[in-house]
Protein backbone atom coordinates (compact mmCIF):
# COMPACT_ATOMS: atom_id res chain seq x y z
CA UNK A 1 0.00 0.00 0.00
CA UNK A 2 1.19 3.39 -0.80
CA UNK A 3 -0.37 6.55 -0.19
CA UNK A 4 0.89 10.16 -1.30
CA UNK A 5 0.17 13.01 0.89
CA UNK A 6 0.66 16.89 0.13
CA UNK A 7 0.76 19.61 2.36
CA UNK A 8 4.31 18.81 4.06
CA UNK A 9 4.71 22.43 4.62
CA UNK A 10 5.64 22.11 8.50
CA UNK A 11 6.66 25.66 9.26
CA UNK A 12 5.32 28.29 11.43
CA UNK A 13 2.09 27.53 10.36
CA UNK A 14 2.25 24.57 9.26
CA UNK A 15 0.71 22.60 6.72
CA UNK A 16 -1.70 19.51 7.51
CA UNK A 17 0.23 16.67 5.56
CA UNK A 18 2.85 15.64 8.53
CA UNK A 19 -0.05 15.20 10.87
CA UNK A 20 -2.04 13.76 8.35
CA UNK A 21 1.10 11.13 7.83
CA UNK A 22 1.17 10.66 11.55
CA UNK A 23 -2.06 9.70 12.03
CA UNK A 24 -1.90 7.00 9.24
CA UNK A 25 1.55 5.75 10.06
CA UNK A 26 0.89 5.29 13.84
CA UNK A 27 -2.37 3.38 13.33
CA UNK A 28 -1.90 -0.55 13.40
CA UNK A 29 -4.85 -0.59 10.88
CA UNK A 30 -2.45 1.15 8.11
CA UNK A 31 0.52 -1.25 6.74
CA UNK A 32 2.03 0.39 3.81
CA UNK A 33 4.36 3.53 2.78
CA UNK A 34 3.28 7.41 2.57
CA UNK A 35 4.68 9.11 -0.67
CA UNK A 36 5.26 12.59 0.13
CA UNK A 37 3.93 15.20 -2.47
CA UNK A 38 5.47 18.84 -2.07
CA UNK A 39 5.52 22.24 -3.82
CA UNK A 40 8.63 22.91 -2.36
CA UNK A 41 11.80 21.65 -2.18
CA UNK A 42 12.36 23.49 1.20
CA UNK A 43 9.40 21.74 3.06
CA UNK A 44 10.54 20.18 6.15
CA UNK A 45 8.03 17.44 6.17
CA UNK A 46 9.88 15.95 2.60
CA UNK A 47 12.86 15.63 4.68
CA UNK A 48 11.95 13.25 7.38
CA UNK A 49 13.00 10.11 6.52
CA UNK A 50 11.53 8.60 9.43
CA UNK A 51 7.78 10.09 8.22
CA UNK A 52 8.29 9.05 3.92
CA UNK A 53 9.94 6.83 2.16
CA UNK A 54 10.07 8.64 -0.93
CA UNK A 55 9.13 11.99 -1.80
CA UNK A 56 8.39 13.95 -4.84
CA UNK A 57 8.12 17.88 -6.34
CA UNK A 58 5.07 18.91 -7.91
CA UNK A 59 4.22 21.59 -10.14
CA UNK A 60 2.61 24.47 -9.16
CA UNK A 61 -1.43 24.71 -8.76
CA UNK A 62 -1.75 27.51 -10.93
CA UNK A 63 0.38 25.80 -13.74
CA UNK A 64 -3.27 23.57 -13.89
CA UNK A 65 -4.50 20.42 -13.90
CA UNK A 66 -3.00 18.44 -16.87
CA UNK A 67 0.76 19.10 -15.23
CA UNK A 68 -0.53 17.63 -12.26
CA UNK A 69 -2.00 14.37 -13.66
CA UNK A 70 1.38 14.15 -16.49
CA UNK A 71 3.46 14.29 -13.43
CA UNK A 72 1.39 11.84 -11.12
CA UNK A 73 1.40 9.64 -14.22
CA UNK A 74 5.28 9.49 -13.85
CA UNK A 75 5.48 9.14 -9.84
CA UNK A 76 2.84 6.31 -10.02
CA UNK A 77 5.24 4.51 -12.81
CA UNK A 78 7.98 4.43 -10.31
CA UNK A 79 5.62 4.14 -6.61
CA UNK A 80 2.01 2.14 -7.67
CA UNK A 81 0.29 5.15 -6.36
CA UNK A 82 -2.88 3.47 -4.66
CA UNK A 83 -4.35 6.49 -2.83
CA UNK A 84 -3.92 10.72 -2.72
CA UNK A 85 -4.63 12.31 0.44
CA UNK A 86 -4.64 16.45 -0.81
CA UNK A 87 -4.61 18.67 2.20
CA UNK A 88 -4.01 22.25 0.80
CA UNK A 89 -6.70 24.28 -0.54
CA UNK A 90 -5.30 25.50 -3.98
CA UNK A 91 -4.72 22.62 -5.35
CA UNK A 92 -8.28 20.61 -4.79
CA UNK A 93 -9.45 21.52 -8.03
CA UNK A 94 -6.83 20.45 -9.88
CA UNK A 95 -7.43 16.81 -8.44
CA UNK A 96 -10.73 17.23 -8.87
CA UNK A 97 -10.43 17.80 -12.50
CA UNK A 98 -7.89 14.62 -13.02
CA UNK A 99 -9.78 12.36 -10.56
CA UNK A 100 -11.28 10.32 -13.90
CA UNK A 101 -8.05 9.88 -14.71
CA UNK A 102 -6.14 9.01 -11.53
CA UNK A 103 -9.09 6.42 -10.95
CA UNK A 104 -8.66 4.86 -14.58
CA UNK A 105 -4.64 4.10 -13.32
CA UNK A 106 -6.00 2.70 -9.57
CA UNK A 107 -5.14 5.93 -7.73
CA UNK A 108 -8.22 6.25 -5.30
CA UNK A 109 -9.33 10.02 -3.82
CA UNK A 110 -11.89 11.04 -1.62
CA UNK A 111 -13.09 14.29 -2.98
CA UNK A 112 -16.03 16.52 -3.24
CA UNK A 113 -17.62 17.38 -6.58
CA UNK A 114 -16.38 20.72 -7.91
CA UNK A 115 -20.35 21.86 -7.22
CA UNK A 116 -19.71 21.64 -3.24
CA UNK A 117 -15.92 22.66 -3.54
CA UNK A 118 -17.32 25.91 -5.19
CA UNK A 119 -20.34 26.51 -3.10
CA UNK A 120 -18.67 26.66 0.38
CA UNK A 121 -15.41 28.46 -0.74
CA UNK A 122 -15.01 32.16 0.81
CA UNK A 123 -16.53 34.23 -2.06
CA UNK A 124 -19.84 31.68 -2.10
CA UNK A 125 -20.08 31.36 2.00
CA UNK A 126 -22.74 33.84 2.18
CA UNK A 127 -25.19 32.40 -0.14
CA UNK A 128 -24.67 29.24 0.73
CA UNK A 129 -25.07 30.10 4.45
CA UNK A 130 -28.25 32.14 3.23
CA UNK A 131 -29.92 29.58 1.21
CA UNK A 132 -29.72 27.07 4.19
CA UNK A 133 -30.16 28.94 7.09
CA UNK A 134 -26.80 29.12 8.47
CA UNK A 135 -25.47 32.49 10.00
CA UNK A 136 -22.45 33.98 8.78
CA UNK A 137 -20.79 37.59 9.09
CA UNK A 138 -21.27 39.98 6.42
CA UNK A 139 -18.11 39.59 3.55
CA UNK A 140 -17.92 41.57 0.36
CA UNK A 141 -15.59 41.11 -2.39
CA UNK A 142 -12.95 43.90 -3.02
CA UNK A 143 -11.59 43.73 -6.27
CA UNK A 144 -10.13 46.88 -6.80
CA UNK A 145 -8.49 48.75 -3.75
CA UNK A 146 -9.30 51.97 -4.44
CA UNK A 147 -13.09 50.94 -3.82
CA UNK A 148 -13.54 49.25 -0.36
CA UNK A 149 -17.32 50.19 -0.62
CA UNK A 150 -16.99 50.49 3.34
CA UNK A 151 -16.29 52.94 6.46
CA UNK A 152 -15.24 53.51 9.69
CA UNK A 153 -18.80 52.59 11.14
CA UNK A 154 -17.63 48.34 9.88
CA UNK A 155 -14.40 48.55 12.22
CA UNK A 156 -12.44 46.53 13.18
CA UNK A 157 -13.23 44.09 10.49
CA UNK A 158 -11.03 40.79 8.75
CA UNK A 159 -9.22 41.35 5.41
CA UNK A 160 -8.72 37.77 4.26
CA UNK A 161 -7.14 36.29 1.11
CA UNK A 162 -9.43 34.00 -1.10
CA UNK A 163 -7.06 31.08 0.43
CA UNK A 164 -4.70 31.74 3.00
CA UNK A 165 -4.34 35.10 5.16
CA UNK A 166 -6.09 36.78 7.30
CA UNK A 167 -5.59 40.41 9.20
CA UNK A 168 -7.80 41.93 11.41
CA UNK A 169 -8.00 45.81 10.38
CA UNK A 170 -8.68 48.32 12.77
CA UNK A 171 -8.32 51.39 10.83
CA UNK A 172 -9.24 52.32 6.84
CA UNK A 173 -5.76 52.45 6.56
CA UNK A 174 -5.33 49.49 7.77
CA UNK A 175 -7.61 48.18 5.46
CA UNK A 176 -5.90 49.31 2.71
CA UNK A 177 -2.85 47.91 3.73
CA UNK A 178 -4.08 44.49 4.30
CA UNK A 179 -5.63 44.56 0.85
CA UNK A 180 -2.24 45.25 -0.78
CA UNK A 181 -0.62 42.69 0.78
CA UNK A 182 -2.99 39.84 0.44
CA UNK A 183 -3.98 40.64 -3.37
CA UNK A 184 0.06 40.64 -4.24
CA UNK A 185 -0.16 37.32 -2.90
CA UNK A 186 -2.71 35.11 -3.58
CA UNK A 187 -4.39 37.95 -6.19
CA UNK A 188 -7.81 39.64 -6.30
CA UNK A 189 -10.84 39.27 -4.41
CA UNK A 190 -10.06 39.82 -1.16
CA UNK A 191 -12.56 39.77 1.00
CA UNK A 192 -13.60 42.29 3.83
CA UNK A 193 -15.99 40.09 6.65
CA UNK A 194 -17.35 41.55 9.81
CA UNK A 195 -16.08 41.01 12.63
CA UNK A 196 -18.37 39.14 15.36
CA UNK A 197 -17.04 39.39 18.62
CA UNK A 198 -16.73 35.78 20.69
CA UNK A 199 -15.42 32.33 21.22
CA UNK A 200 -14.13 30.47 17.87
CA UNK A 201 -14.77 26.63 17.82
CA UNK A 202 -13.74 24.57 15.09
CA UNK A 203 -14.95 20.57 14.61
CA UNK A 204 -13.33 18.20 11.48
CA UNK A 205 -15.26 15.29 9.89
CA UNK A 206 -14.68 13.69 6.74
CA UNK A 207 -18.42 13.57 4.64
CA UNK A 208 -19.75 10.54 3.09
CA UNK A 209 -22.99 10.26 1.50
CA UNK A 210 -24.37 13.25 3.08
CA UNK A 211 -23.29 11.90 6.81
CA UNK A 212 -20.63 13.43 8.90
CA UNK A 213 -18.38 10.71 9.77
CA UNK A 214 -16.53 11.15 13.33
CA UNK A 215 -17.10 15.15 14.11
CA UNK A 216 -14.40 16.35 16.50
CA UNK A 217 -14.74 19.32 18.05
CA UNK A 218 -12.00 21.76 19.43
CA UNK A 219 -11.41 25.06 21.07
CA UNK A 220 -8.03 27.56 20.44
CA UNK A 221 -6.25 27.66 23.86
CA UNK A 222 -3.31 29.73 22.67
CA UNK A 223 -3.47 32.04 19.01
CA UNK A 224 0.13 33.10 17.24
CA UNK A 225 0.27 35.97 16.14
CA UNK A 226 -1.30 35.73 12.97
CA UNK A 227 -4.62 34.42 14.63
CA UNK A 228 -3.90 30.43 14.20
CA UNK A 229 -4.47 27.93 17.15
CA UNK A 230 -0.98 27.24 18.65
CA UNK A 231 -2.06 24.82 21.38
CA UNK A 232 -5.74 23.35 21.43
CA UNK A 233 -8.08 21.07 23.24
CA UNK A 234 -11.11 18.87 21.93
CA UNK A 235 -14.21 19.27 23.68
CA UNK A 236 -17.82 18.27 22.87
CA UNK A 237 -20.22 20.55 21.93
CA UNK A 238 -24.13 19.61 20.68
CA UNK A 239 -24.48 22.90 18.70
CA UNK A 240 -21.81 22.77 16.65
CA UNK A 241 -21.94 18.70 15.98
CA UNK A 242 -25.43 19.39 15.07
CA UNK A 243 -24.15 22.59 12.56
CA UNK A 244 -21.37 20.15 11.21
CA UNK A 245 -23.94 17.42 10.31
CA UNK A 246 -26.43 19.84 8.96
CA UNK A 247 -23.47 21.30 6.40
CA UNK A 248 -22.24 18.26 4.95
CA UNK A 249 -25.78 17.23 4.39
CA UNK A 250 -26.30 20.47 2.80
CA UNK A 251 -23.19 20.48 0.60
CA UNK A 252 -23.46 16.98 0.06
CA UNK A 253 -20.06 16.73 0.92
CA UNK A 254 -17.51 13.88 0.26
CA UNK A 255 -14.32 14.07 1.63
CA UNK A 256 -12.25 16.09 4.64
CA UNK A 257 -13.66 19.29 6.04
CA UNK A 258 -13.16 21.64 8.74
CA UNK A 259 -16.15 24.06 10.04
CA UNK A 260 -14.66 27.33 11.84
CA UNK A 261 -17.18 29.11 13.60
CA UNK A 262 -17.44 31.71 16.30
CA UNK A 263 -19.84 31.71 19.06
CA UNK A 264 -20.91 35.25 19.19
CA UNK A 265 -21.62 37.38 22.48
CA UNK A 266 -23.79 39.29 21.55
CA UNK A 267 -26.59 37.11 20.31
CA UNK A 268 -25.05 33.22 21.17
CA UNK A 269 -25.17 31.76 18.00
CA UNK A 270 -22.61 30.41 16.19
CA UNK A 271 -21.62 32.04 12.97
CA UNK A 272 -19.81 30.49 9.89
CA UNK A 273 -16.75 31.22 9.48
CA UNK A 274 -14.86 29.10 7.06
CA UNK A 275 -15.31 25.46 5.76
CA UNK A 276 -11.97 24.42 4.77
CA UNK A 277 -12.46 21.62 2.32
CA UNK A 278 -9.25 19.52 3.04
CA UNK A 279 -8.36 18.55 6.79
CA UNK A 280 -7.16 21.19 9.09
CA UNK A 281 -3.40 21.08 10.82
CA UNK A 282 -4.68 19.81 14.07
CA UNK A 283 -6.17 16.69 12.95
CA UNK A 284 -3.51 14.97 14.83
CA UNK A 285 -5.50 15.96 18.02
CA UNK A 286 -8.46 13.92 16.91
CA UNK A 287 -6.67 10.88 16.13
CA UNK A 288 -5.56 11.50 19.95
CA UNK A 289 -9.01 11.84 21.02
CA UNK A 290 -9.61 8.73 19.50
CA UNK A 291 -10.62 9.37 15.69
CA UNK A 292 -8.34 8.63 13.22
CA UNK A 293 -9.95 11.05 10.56
CA UNK A 294 -7.51 10.49 7.82
CA UNK A 295 -7.16 6.54 8.39
CA UNK A 296 -11.26 6.61 7.85
CA UNK A 297 -10.85 8.93 4.68
CA UNK A 298 -7.82 6.71 3.12
CA UNK A 299 -10.51 3.34 3.72
CA UNK A 300 -13.25 5.21 2.31
CA UNK A 301 -11.12 6.37 -0.99
CA UNK A 302 -10.47 2.55 -1.38
CA UNK A 303 -13.66 1.48 -0.80
CA UNK A 304 -13.04 -0.56 2.44
CA UNK A 305 -14.50 -0.75 5.48
CA UNK A 306 -13.56 1.71 7.66
CA UNK A 307 -13.33 2.70 11.71
CA UNK A 308 -17.18 3.95 12.60
CA UNK A 309 -17.01 5.76 15.73
CA UNK A 310 -18.18 9.31 16.94
CA UNK A 311 -17.15 8.65 20.42
CA UNK A 312 -14.02 10.65 21.38
CA UNK A 313 -12.36 12.03 24.72
CA UNK A 314 -12.87 15.80 25.51
CA UNK A 315 -9.85 17.27 27.80
CA UNK A 316 -7.18 16.12 25.30
CA UNK A 317 -4.89 18.93 24.66
CA UNK A 318 -2.59 19.67 22.22
CA UNK A 319 0.17 22.11 21.65
CA UNK A 320 2.71 22.56 18.46
CA UNK A 321 5.95 22.82 18.90
CA UNK A 322 9.05 23.73 17.10
CA UNK A 323 12.04 20.98 16.64
CA UNK A 324 14.66 20.85 14.35
CA UNK A 325 15.47 18.26 11.99
CA UNK A 326 19.12 17.38 11.33
CA UNK A 327 19.95 15.75 7.67
CA UNK A 328 22.06 16.28 5.20
CA UNK A 329 22.46 18.38 2.16
CA UNK A 330 22.68 15.84 -0.36
CA UNK A 331 18.66 15.62 0.37
CA UNK A 332 18.58 19.43 -0.70
CA UNK A 333 20.57 19.27 -3.42
CA UNK A 334 18.89 15.73 -5.00
CA UNK A 335 14.99 17.28 -4.62
CA UNK A 336 16.18 20.67 -6.08
CA UNK A 337 18.58 18.62 -9.11
CA UNK A 338 16.24 15.49 -9.27
CA UNK A 339 12.92 16.69 -7.99
CA UNK A 340 12.64 13.47 -5.80
CA UNK A 341 14.19 11.73 -2.76
CA UNK A 342 14.16 8.09 -2.05
CA UNK A 343 14.25 6.52 1.69
CA UNK A 344 13.99 3.54 3.37
CA UNK A 345 10.64 1.81 2.65
CA UNK A 346 8.76 0.51 5.61
CA UNK A 347 7.36 -2.54 3.83
CA UNK B 1 -37.46 17.00 30.80
CA UNK B 2 -34.52 17.92 33.30
CA UNK B 3 -36.19 19.83 36.59
CA UNK B 4 -34.15 22.87 37.43
CA UNK B 5 -32.59 22.98 40.97
CA UNK B 6 -33.32 25.70 43.44
CA UNK B 7 -31.34 26.83 45.83
CA UNK B 8 -31.93 29.89 48.88
CA UNK B 9 -28.99 31.82 49.84
CA UNK B 10 -29.25 34.78 51.88
CA UNK B 11 -32.76 35.07 50.40
CA UNK B 12 -31.59 34.88 46.72
CA UNK B 13 -32.79 32.46 44.98
CA UNK B 14 -30.13 30.47 42.35
CA UNK B 15 -31.47 27.97 39.66
CA UNK B 16 -29.37 25.73 37.87
CA UNK B 17 -30.79 25.66 34.50
CA UNK B 18 -28.43 22.76 32.74
CA UNK B 19 -27.66 20.44 35.46
CA UNK B 20 -26.41 18.22 32.53
CA UNK B 21 -24.13 20.54 31.31
CA UNK B 22 -23.03 20.97 34.89
CA UNK B 23 -22.66 17.61 35.98
CA UNK B 24 -20.27 16.92 32.74
CA UNK B 25 -17.55 19.60 34.28
CA UNK B 26 -14.81 17.88 34.85
CA UNK B 27 -12.92 19.19 38.42
CA UNK B 28 -9.38 17.99 39.24
CA UNK B 29 -8.56 17.87 43.15
CA UNK B 30 -6.47 21.22 42.66
CA UNK B 31 -9.10 23.32 41.76
CA UNK B 32 -8.85 23.22 37.88
CA UNK B 33 -12.21 22.84 36.17
CA UNK B 34 -12.87 21.89 32.80
CA UNK B 35 -16.45 22.90 30.49
CA UNK B 36 -15.80 19.70 27.65
CA UNK B 37 -19.08 21.82 25.79
CA UNK B 38 -17.49 24.75 25.53
CA UNK B 39 -13.92 24.00 26.09
CA UNK B 40 -13.60 26.79 28.94
CA UNK B 41 -11.05 26.45 32.04
CA UNK B 42 -11.39 27.71 35.57
CA UNK B 43 -9.86 27.35 38.77
CA UNK B 44 -12.09 27.62 41.96
CA UNK B 45 -10.42 27.23 45.42
CA UNK B 46 -10.94 24.45 48.15
CA UNK B 47 -14.59 25.49 48.72
CA UNK B 48 -15.69 26.54 45.27
CA UNK B 49 -14.95 22.68 44.18
CA UNK B 50 -16.59 21.58 47.41
CA UNK B 51 -19.59 23.49 46.43
CA UNK B 52 -19.62 22.27 42.84
CA UNK B 53 -19.28 19.07 43.90
CA UNK B 54 -22.38 19.48 46.22
CA UNK B 55 -24.33 20.71 43.03
CA UNK B 56 -23.28 18.09 40.85
CA UNK B 57 -24.40 15.36 43.81
CA UNK B 58 -27.64 17.97 43.57
CA UNK B 59 -27.46 17.99 47.16
CA UNK B 60 -29.88 20.87 48.69
CA UNK B 61 -29.07 23.64 50.40
CA UNK B 62 -28.95 22.60 54.08
CA UNK B 63 -26.38 19.35 52.83
CA UNK B 64 -24.05 22.13 51.22
CA UNK B 65 -24.06 24.43 53.97
CA UNK B 66 -23.52 21.40 56.40
CA UNK B 67 -20.64 19.61 54.23
CA UNK B 68 -18.94 23.50 54.17
CA UNK B 69 -19.59 23.53 57.89
CA UNK B 70 -18.17 20.74 58.76
CA UNK B 71 -15.38 20.34 56.32
CA UNK B 72 -14.15 24.22 57.52
CA UNK B 73 -15.28 24.90 60.64
CA UNK B 74 -16.78 28.14 59.73
CA UNK B 75 -20.24 29.73 61.43
CA UNK B 76 -23.72 29.50 59.30
CA UNK B 77 -23.11 32.73 57.84
CA UNK B 78 -19.70 32.76 56.49
CA UNK B 79 -20.79 29.53 55.06
CA UNK B 80 -23.85 31.52 53.25
CA UNK B 81 -21.86 34.01 51.97
CA UNK B 82 -19.22 31.95 50.45
CA UNK B 83 -21.92 30.07 49.00
CA UNK B 84 -23.64 33.31 47.51
CA UNK B 85 -20.42 34.44 46.41
CA UNK B 86 -19.91 31.45 44.38
CA UNK B 87 -22.98 31.12 42.90
CA UNK B 88 -22.54 34.90 42.13
CA UNK B 89 -19.68 33.64 40.08
CA UNK B 90 -21.11 30.54 38.42
CA UNK B 91 -23.98 32.92 37.33
CA UNK B 92 -21.32 34.89 34.31
CA UNK B 93 -20.95 31.37 32.75
CA UNK B 94 -24.24 30.22 32.18
CA UNK B 95 -24.40 27.46 35.16
CA UNK B 96 -26.40 29.63 37.65
CA UNK B 97 -29.28 31.82 37.47
CA UNK B 98 -30.23 33.99 39.87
Amino acid sequence: MNVAVTGLNAVDTPGPGVPVVRCLKESQDFKGNVVGLAYDALEPGILDSNLLSSAYLLPYPSVGPQSLLERIRFIHERERVDAIIPTLDAELLNFIQIQKELSALNIHLLLPTEESLLRRSKTNLPKFAKEFGFKTPKTSLVTDPYKLNISEKDLPIFVKGIFYEAYLAYSMDDVSRYVQKISARWGYPVLLQEYIEGEEFNSATVGHEGNALGIVCMKKLVLTDKGKGWACVTIKNDGLISLTQKIIASLKWRGPIEVEVILSKKDHQFYLIELNPRFPAWIYLAKAAQINLPLISLQLALGEKWNDTSDYKTGVVFSNYTTNLITDLTRIQTLFTTGEIHYEKAL
Amino acid sequence: MQVAILHRICGVIFMLPNLNRLKELAISETGLIFDPSTGSIFTANATGVQILMALKEEKDTAQIKEALMNEFEVNENTVEMDIQDFLTQLSTSGFVKS
